[in-house]
């Protein structure tokens, strides 16, 4: 399979994941929220800084179809953190590439 | 397992803070030494890939949800060091964008998933793989493995750090029983989420799963001519 290929379907399977599949998610609270509420700390939790955002708990201000808000905060979500780790893993990069057998007569593999 | 504000004091979150610093400074070097032309894709990809699959929260009991946490995954598929520029850029967008963890904990909730979830990982399945024999078949299996161990390990250190720097008088006890006998129960899911993500990019390109490398190496290349059968190591 061509890397392009691999990278694409994987791409297509995290905006699916991010945009269709997530408004099945199950809405109870995670781990760390349910134990907090149930050992007592949840209340010391501040008000989030950000909680007024266009995005803020994945759901799109102005869009109010909660199917439609929810898969688009997740389909932005998923293309700002492509770009993102994506523009640092190209320019953290080595440039040229080694092959695989170059790799093992060469290097000594760590 | 996003922190949000307040859980934790202002000096546990700085100190977390400077950890997830050195932690991110640390891994921009690192990852010069993971990726090249060949591989770099896959950093974006493994990126968006783990902020995706942290959307769906799964049921595991009744009224708890957990997700995927993604450490030992993007450890094994680029490396542990880009890894945790992954996870970091995730965490990071999670809190200014989606408001899902608090801001002031980012430094937290980096060095909780990002540092702890990823190093874990990487350690365990590293550890595996020596006591595992050598075969393409068992990465995913290492990788299963480390992926449950990292889910607890991470609920551990957020229990160690609310000891230090809680901002609520709870039973400590009671949090540590709860928080480990829940992520425990994630970490079962982290599993079996990582074993068939990483099975199944070993199945197309074993070349591109960072874990994979030391299995590939000690492949041999057979070289069948009309006349002669012979064996090249590769």
């Amino acid at each position: 399979m061509r890397t392009r290929t691999l990278v694409v379907t994987g791409l297509l399977v995290a905006l699916v994941l991010a945009g269709v599949a997530s408004f099945y998610a199950s809405s109870h609270p995670d781990g760390l929220e349910y134990v907090a509420g149930r050992t007592g700390f949840l209340d010391s939790a501040d008000e989030h800084a950000a909680g007024d955002g266009p995005f803020a708990d994945y759901a799109t201000k102005g869009v109010d179809d909660t199917r439609l808000s929810g898969g688009l905060a997740g389909v932005v979500g998923t293309v700002v953190v492509l770009v993102i780790a994506g523009g640092i893993g190209f320019a953290v990069r080595r440039r040229g590439s080694t092959d695989d057998r170059q790799d093992s007569r060469d290097e000594t593999v760590v | 397992m996003h922190v949000p504000d307040g859980f934790l004091d202002i000096p546990t979150s700085v100190a977390t803070g400077a950890v997830a610093a050195a932690g991110v400074g640390l891994a921009l070097r690192g990852a010069r030494r993971e990726l090249d032309d060949r591989t770099a894709p896959m950093a974006g990809l493994v990126a968006a890939f783990v902020f995706a699959t942290q959307m769906l929260n799964f049921p595991v009991g009744a009224g708890t949800s957990g997700h995927l946490l993604g450490g030992a995954l993007a450890a094994v598929l680029v490396g542990p060091w880009t890894g945790v520029l992954c996870l970091s850029v995730v965490l990071l967008v999670q809190a200014l964008l989606f408001a899902d963890g608090g801001i002031t904990a980012i430094g937290t909730n980096v060095t909780l998933m990002g540092v702890v979830g990823v190093g874990v990982g990487w350690l365990v399945f590293v550890l595996v793989q020596k006591v595992l024999p050598k075969r393409t078949s068992l990465v995913p299996v290492a990788a299963g493995l480390a992926g449950f161990v990292s889910v607890p390990a991470a609920a551990l250190t957020f229990v160690g750090l609310f000891a230090v720097g809680g901002q609520a008088p709870v039973d400590l006890g009671a949090v540590l029983t709860a928080m480990l006998g829940w992520h425990l129960v994630i970490g079962v899911g982290e599993a079996v989420i990582t074993g068939l993500v990483i099975s199944s990019v070993v199945a197309v390109r074993p070349d591109l799963v960072y874990g994979a490398r030391r299995v590939l190496a000690t492949r041999t290349l057979e070289v069948r001519g009309p006349t002669t059968d012979r064996e090249v190591p590769a």
